[in-house]
């Protein structure tokens, strides 16, 4: 009975999963771990330029912890299913290098998105926005609401973020020139774990009482801390403030644990990570100085390690939030 | 006290007395491995392939390694939490050393040997200060996880040679790769030492019961200390594979290594609480938890959904035995 019953389910399955092969571009779009909003507004993009090119099917996929180990056990899978292209947003911009090359040897054209992967493992990098323009519009969000200085701290993601580290050197930089009188006491990591930022959030409080803001340049963490101040009842004395979507974020700008946020827009990202990703499928070739279309984003060029950013950063505060939270 | 008192067969698991090699756990993760690799090839066109297949293997191969070794550590009643930090500090250390131009058989001896000083340091502690493991090595993890950071803090190490990667990345033959030979290679040695040999026969003793072992002449910790140092050595090894793999280092290579390791381990009929199991129901569950992540891999199911499914397989695995046991206890009258 068990055989019987083994049998019946193999069938079942085959009959379920058995697809027939596509003649259309598929494009995988990795991002650094699943059930994330950010990466699943990337996503609703991402369908926005496959339905507009008519020919593209686009796969959304990748692993549920965010480690460079489980990210390239998805890339392995997708150069199995041998797609056309695929557009990845890196755990660990050395430790995929080896799987994307093979990918590269194997005929897939590779993309990094948001946070990028080194030069010799990808043939262009998608920057969302400019690295020395977040930096400073982090610290400004902080320093719009301090006229007379006071200390902040940091609250990032991993401490091997590509990104974050980027934010985070940029601003520091930006500090003693533009921003005298703001004193950056701490850098803290909470891995974009709710748990462990929640921790970290709580133990810059209590380590310094004078803290008048937190930064966190990540969509987990920035909530976290948010929730912290709600909860030890800081609203007023700790402002909250970094990159949050507007949806996950909303009731924090509401009940005053921040004033503002910013973000740029993911839905325009992962739109335009599939577009430059199809131009490479469809005979476009990267290299520096090469300009490549966007769809209605308009069009990028490559610098000397081919890659280009797309715009600006935007700021959500109480103005805007309400219409903002609807899309994503 | 003159006689010698007549060899006794000391059984691998003790709820099952192996009537039939049919009803062993190993013919049941048999049919289970041949059961999902039918469903892989019906679901998945592109996964009856060479490169494939090849590709599959890098997803457990290093940690089916450690695997090995933790399956005799759990049959002797202890446990290592700390593999994965220990892989992480070797590879820092490798990192380190690269920078002072360690060529490739000096990082190779640097990894090795750096899981060789971490094992015999959580075995000196459990058997020379008698702490129980799973403390010591709960400790240990941040221990050697935190002087990786300490020493990287947020950069990482690469640039490691060509002759290096070829460890993590090289094939013997055709598509088989460096590291599927040695896990292969790995598994018939250990094969041989848990089944074939005296210090095998003594690790069930101690697992069974470590006080009558001790009394029936068995050097418990001396045998406990062997096997630690065994794990880290593994470890040391897998670090090698995976610095190699990833062509880089960073302090959170690993992360969460330990527990796969362990579930491997587990699935494979190892008894939680240490006295039974065997290293063909570890390789075996090695190879069913790779089939299972690279054929829902292929098909584009969401890690989550993966990491359901394993959890699912486990306490599965768990549950069965103790289900059956019951149901034969309550049947004859």
């Amino acid at each position: 009975m068990k055989l019987l019953k083994t049998l019946a389910i193999t069938t079942a399955l085959a009959a379920l999963f058995a697809s027939p092969a596509f003649a259309q571009t598929r494009i995988a779009l990795v991002v650094k771990s699943l059930g994330n909003g950010f990466f699943d507004a990337a996503n609703k993009g991402a369908q926005e330029a496959a339905a507009e090119l008519g020919d593209v099917e686009v796969i959304y996929t990748g692993p549920t912890a965010a480690t460079a180990e489980a990210q390239i056990e998805v890339i392995n899978s997708l150069i199995a299913q041998q797609v056309d292209a695929i557009a990845i947003s890196a755990n660990d911009p050395d430790a995929l290098v080896p799987a994307l090359k093979k990918a590269m040897e194997r005929g897939i054209k590779v993309i990094s998105f948001d946070s990028g992967v080194a030069p010799e493992g990808r043939q262009v990098h998608l920057n969302p926005s400019e690295t020395s323009l977040i930096g400073s519009t982090i610290i400004k969000l902080a320093a719009d609401y301090l006229p007379d200085g006071g200390d902040v701290a940091i609250l990032s993601a991993s401490s091997t973020a590509t990104n974050q580290n980027a934010w985070i050197e940029a601003a520091k930089a930006a500090l003693p020139k533009d921003f005298p009188n703001i004193n950056l006491v701490a850098t803290v990591y909470g891995d974009d774990d709710s748990v462990k930022s929640t921790d970290e959030a709580k133990g810059l409080i209590a380590s310094y009482p004078n803290l008048k803001a937190i930064i966190a340049p990540t969509t987990v963490g920035v909530v976290a801390a948010a929730q912290v101040v709600t909860d030890m009842g800081l609203i007023g004395k700790v402002n909250v403030t970094g990159l949050a979507l507007p949806s996950e974020f909303k009731q924090f700008i509401d009940n005053g644990a921040s004033q503002a946020v910013a973000l740029w827009n993911p839905i325009d990202l992962g739109y335009s990570a599939v577009m430059i990703a199809n131009d490479l499928v469809k005979g476009g070739e990267a290299k520096p100085g090469a300009t490549l279309a966007i769809g209605r984003m308009g069009s990028i060029t490559l610098d000397d390690t081919n890659s280009a950013a797309m715009a600006p950063p935007f700021t959500f505060d109480k103005s805007n939030i309400e219409e903002f939270s609807k899309i994503y | 006290m003159t006689d010698t008192p007549a060899p006794r067969h000391l059984p691998n698991r003790l709820d099952n007395p192996l009537r039939s090699t049919i009803l062993s756990w190993e013919s049941l993760l048999i049919i289970v491995a041949v059961v999902i690799f039918i469903i892989n090839s019906f679901a998945s066109p592109y996964f009856l392939n060479a490169y494939s297949l090849s590709d599959l293997t890098f997803n457990f191969t290093e940690k089916a390694l450690i695997a090995l070794a933790m399956a005799l550590l759990i049959i002797a009643g202890e446990i290592d939490l700390s593999v994965a930090a220990i892989i992480a500090l070797a590879s820092t250390l490798m990192g380190f050393a690269l920078q002072f131009g360690a060529d490739t058989p000096m990082l190779v001896a640097i990894g090795v040997g750096t899981g060789i000083v971490c094992g015999a340091f959580n075995g000196f502690l459990v058997t020379g200060l008698k702490l129980p493991s799973i403390v010591v090595t709960i400790g240990t993890m941040s221990l050697f996880r935190g002087i990786s950071f300490i020493i990287l803090g947020d950069q990482s190490y690469k640039g490691y040679p060509a002759s290096f990667a070829w460890f993590g990345q090289g094939y013997v033959y055709w598509v088989i790769s460096f590291e599927l030979v040695l896990f292969l290679v790995m598994a018939v040695l250990y094969y041989v030492l848990l089944h074939r040999t005296n210090f095998g026969r003594r690790v069930y003793a101690i697992g069974n019961n470590d006080i009558a072992a001790q009394f029936s002449g068995v050097r418990v910790a001396r045998t406990k200390f062997i096997l630690f140092c065994l794990t880290g050595v593994m470890s040391g090894i897998a670090a090698v594979l995976l610095t190699a793999r990833l062509g880089s280092t960073r302090p959170s290579i690993a992360e969460g290594f330990e527990l796969e390791a362990i579930t491997m381990v587990v699935l494979g009929g190892v008894s939680i609480l240490g006295g039974a199991g065997s290293i063909l129901g570890v390789v075996l569950a090695a190879l069913i938890v790779g089939l299972v992540t690279f054929g829902l891999g292929l098909l584009n199911v969401p890690g989550i959904v993966m990491t359901i499914f394993t959890g699912s397989l486990l306490i599965v695995v768990i549950a069965l035995p103790i289900l059956f046991r019951q149901w034969r206890n309550r049947r004859p009258a």
